[in-house]
């Protein structure tokens, strides 16, 4: 077994801009770094930019501005096929009129490998992604499934020291997708390869990640692990696209060291103070569902926030379920607990939560 | 072969439906066009490879006499061989212009391609006689090409009456058969396969010949097949741009048939043209048979 970093490359990105032509940028002023091994994932939603970062580090587009380094190498010069980067495609992009075995071998028949060298090479590819029994086959007589994972097997057959794949598993139903997300890991492990995953499901991204960087409209949120993300959120963004939280816009009326007071019209909200919170002026509250009580009015525990509201809706969630409370301030909250006391539609009850529970952020754009 | 196994498909799933309803309703749509191709086209070719061996002028007198007076005569093989080689050039010539203008419309805006595809719809609109008249006037000998010859210093040179004349324009009129079926594959081609293939080490013209240019040849087959057997038959242009010295078999022909009145000879020639186009018609269908492009649809 080699060390992982000889197998692995580290990827930066230094103030990358793309934009095409004369429309909205694409990606705007990009830093990030990509460790060696790392299974790192760009989440966000649909035209946010993800793909242009993938395609800017393979190759196929320019960056406008700015630096992309391969283990410390300015790779701008580089054409796509010079740069030993496997690529999985969000459709795959076999080709049509070869076998099974020759997509798989087209890359080492690139680089003039040996005929039995090549042989042996793609036989083990397919073993490792459990499709040797198709080998003769062409890729329209495989379902969506067996052909992403000869995508899979073709981007790293020649052992690139990086993998990028676009959203691999959309394609996929929901069941087979979970058992592809398992074994896209296990083969991550197993190759011990830098890989850069574009999602945009968020459960897909906590579930396969080291870490994960969400975008918004060409720009990276946050960049961190699941717990990261979910526990300590950045911006509203991130709190919101991550799971579900309850949110707040307000103005910050006090704060302390480590506390920030937020109020908008008839609620008022402790919640602990970031560096990024603003000290003044507007500022979001985030909550999540899970970290929130029902209570009957004004039997919050001490200390506690409290946001008085009408049950509007139960959503029994298996073990779990989801009240959605109508707040007396205007707007909803949602609220999930284990079904303990049993309140009634249309009661009039408090929404109630720990101030370290609560996060006050930037109120965003 | 779809339409066939769409019957039986839907045969299945009907079985206790009327036999009207049962017999589909493809049939009735298609039974005027099959009596219409058996009037006015199976029943004159039948009469016309009919009198092959039964009409017969000195010294041919029965059996394959017309046949063999054909295919015996040298000048009737050079001709023969003439008009196969002609049609095998335009076939080349029109797919090597076809491919960079069709692949050209793959990738320039909607609004191009539209005037890129009316330039050529409509040159056909004016008609067969019209476009030769047109090269007729271009490479007579105080033409327009022979103007930009003596413009650049060059001797004027006599381009009617010769085989290039014939080629160029065969190859202008036979353009679009190449280009359309040509285009319709190339507008199906996934151009991301040829980055997929640069990713994974392919030089671009590497990807280009070893992704893009296979997936093309059903677009090539098809356009060829078109062109070809067109071509096999074409008159107006070699009787206008060609000469007689050089003439092709649609000529002859016309000879026999107008001239000689010898209807069996003529149909001794149809015959041979038409197993030239059957054969050439099978070739393609070979190729497509093995080509697995042909699968990626
Ligand atoms: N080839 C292109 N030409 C012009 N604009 C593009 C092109 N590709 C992407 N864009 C634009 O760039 C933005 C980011 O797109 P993309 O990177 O594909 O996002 P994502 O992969 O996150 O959905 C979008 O606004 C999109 O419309
Ligand atoms: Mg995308």
């Amino acid at each position: 077994m080699t060390s992982p970093t000889l197998k692995a490359a580290e990827v930066e990105f230094i103030g990358v801009s793309k934009r095409y032509g004369f429309g909205p940028i694409a990606i705007d002023k990009l830093d990030l770094t990509v460790r060696p091994g790392e299974f790192l994932t760009l989440l966000g939603p649909s035209g946010s930019g993800k793909t242009t970062a993938l395609n800017l580090l393979a190759g196929f587009q320019m960056p406008t501005s700015g630096q992309i380094l391969i283990d410390g190498a300015d790779i701008s010069a580089l054409p796509a096929y010079k740069r030993n980067i496997g690529v999985v495609f969000q459709h795959y992009a076999l080709f049509p009129h070869m076998t099974v075995r020759e997509n798989v071998g087209y890359p080492l028949k690139q680089r003039r490998v040996a005929k039995d060298e090549l042989r042996r090479r793609v036989d083990e590819a397919l073993r490792m992604v459990a499709i040797e029994a198709f080998a003769d086959r062409l890729p329209r007589q495989l379902s969506g499934g067996q052909q992403q994972r000869v995508a899979v097997a073709r981007a790293f057959v020649f052992q690139p020291r990086l993998l990028l794949m676009d959203e691999p598993l959309g394609a996929l139903d929901r069941k087979l997708r979970e058992s592809v997300q398992l074994e896209l890991k296990r083969i991550h492990r197993e190759l011990g390869v830098t890989v850069v995953f574009v999602t945009h499901d968020q459960e897909e991204a906590l579930v396969m990640s080291d870490r994960v960087a969400v975008f918004d409209a060409g720009k990276i949120q946050q960049v961190g692990t699941a717990s990261e993300l979910y526990d300590a959120p950045l911006t509203k963004f991130v709190a919101q696209f991550l799971g579900e939280s309850n949110c707040w816009v307000g103005d910050v009326t006090h704060q302390s060291s480590d506390r920030s007071t937020v109020s908008g019209p008839g609620w008022t909200v402790k919640g602990t103070r970031i560096e990024q919170t603003p000290s003044s002026g507007r500022a979001a509250v985030v909550v999540r569902p899970e970290r929130c009580s029902l209570v009957a009015r004004g039997d919050a525990p001490a200390g506690w926030n409290e946001i008085p509201g009408l049950i509007r809706d139960i959503v029994y969630l298996g073990s779990l379920r989801k009240v959605v409370i109508d707040l007396e301030a205007g707007g909803t909250a949602v609220v999930s607990s284990r079904p303990e006391t049993e309140f009634p539609l249309n009661r009039a009850v408090s929404v109630a939560f720990p101030i370290s529970s609560a996060r006050t952020l930037p109120a965003a754009e | 072969m779809s339409v066939s196994s769409g019957i039986t498909g839907k045969q299945t799933g009907a079985v206790s439906r009327p036999f009207l309803a049962r017999l589909d309703q493809w049939w009735l749509l298609a039974l005027p066009v099959f009596l219409f191709l058996a009037v006015f086209f199976l029943y004159p070719t039948s009469i016309i490879l009919l009198r092959t061996f039964t009409e017969f002028d000195a010294p041919q007198s029965g059996g394959l006499d017309n046949l063999a007076w054909f295919l015996g005569g040298e000048a009737n093989r050079t001709i023969l061989f003439r008009t196969i080689l002609v049609a095998a050039v335009s076939t080349i010539l029109t797919s090597l212009i076809a491919f960079p203008y069709a692949y050209l419309m793959t990738v320039v805006s909607a609004r191009t391609r539209t005037v890129m595809l009316g330039a050529v719809l409509i040159s056909m609109f004016f008609g067969i006689l019209l476009r030769n008249f047109s090269w007729v006037v271009m490479l007579q000998y105080q033409g327009s090409l022979n103007d930009v010859l003596v413009a650049l210093g060059l001797n004027r040179i006599r381009f009617l009456g010769t085989m290039p004349a014939v080629l160029m324009g065969m190859t202008h009129i036979l353009f679009p058969f190449m280009l359309l079926p040509l285009y319709a594959v190339l507008r199906g081609i996934d151009r991301r396969l040829v980055l997929a293939a640069q990713s994974l080490g392919a030089t671009p013209s590497r990807a280009f010949w070893q992704v893009y240019v296979p997936l093309s040849t059903p677009g090539f087959v098809a356009g060829s097949m078109l062109v070809f057997v067109l071509a096999l038959g074409f008159f107006v242009t070699p009787a206008l741009l060609g000469s007689q010295q050089q003439s092709l078999l649609s000529q002859l022909m016309f000879t026999q048939f107008d001239k000689t009145a010898a209807f069996g000879r003529a149909g001794a020639m149809a015959l041979v043209l038409m197993i030239a186009a059957t054969v050439f018609v099978v070739l393609g269908n070979a190729i497509s048979r093995t080509s697995r492009a042909y699968e990626a649809s």
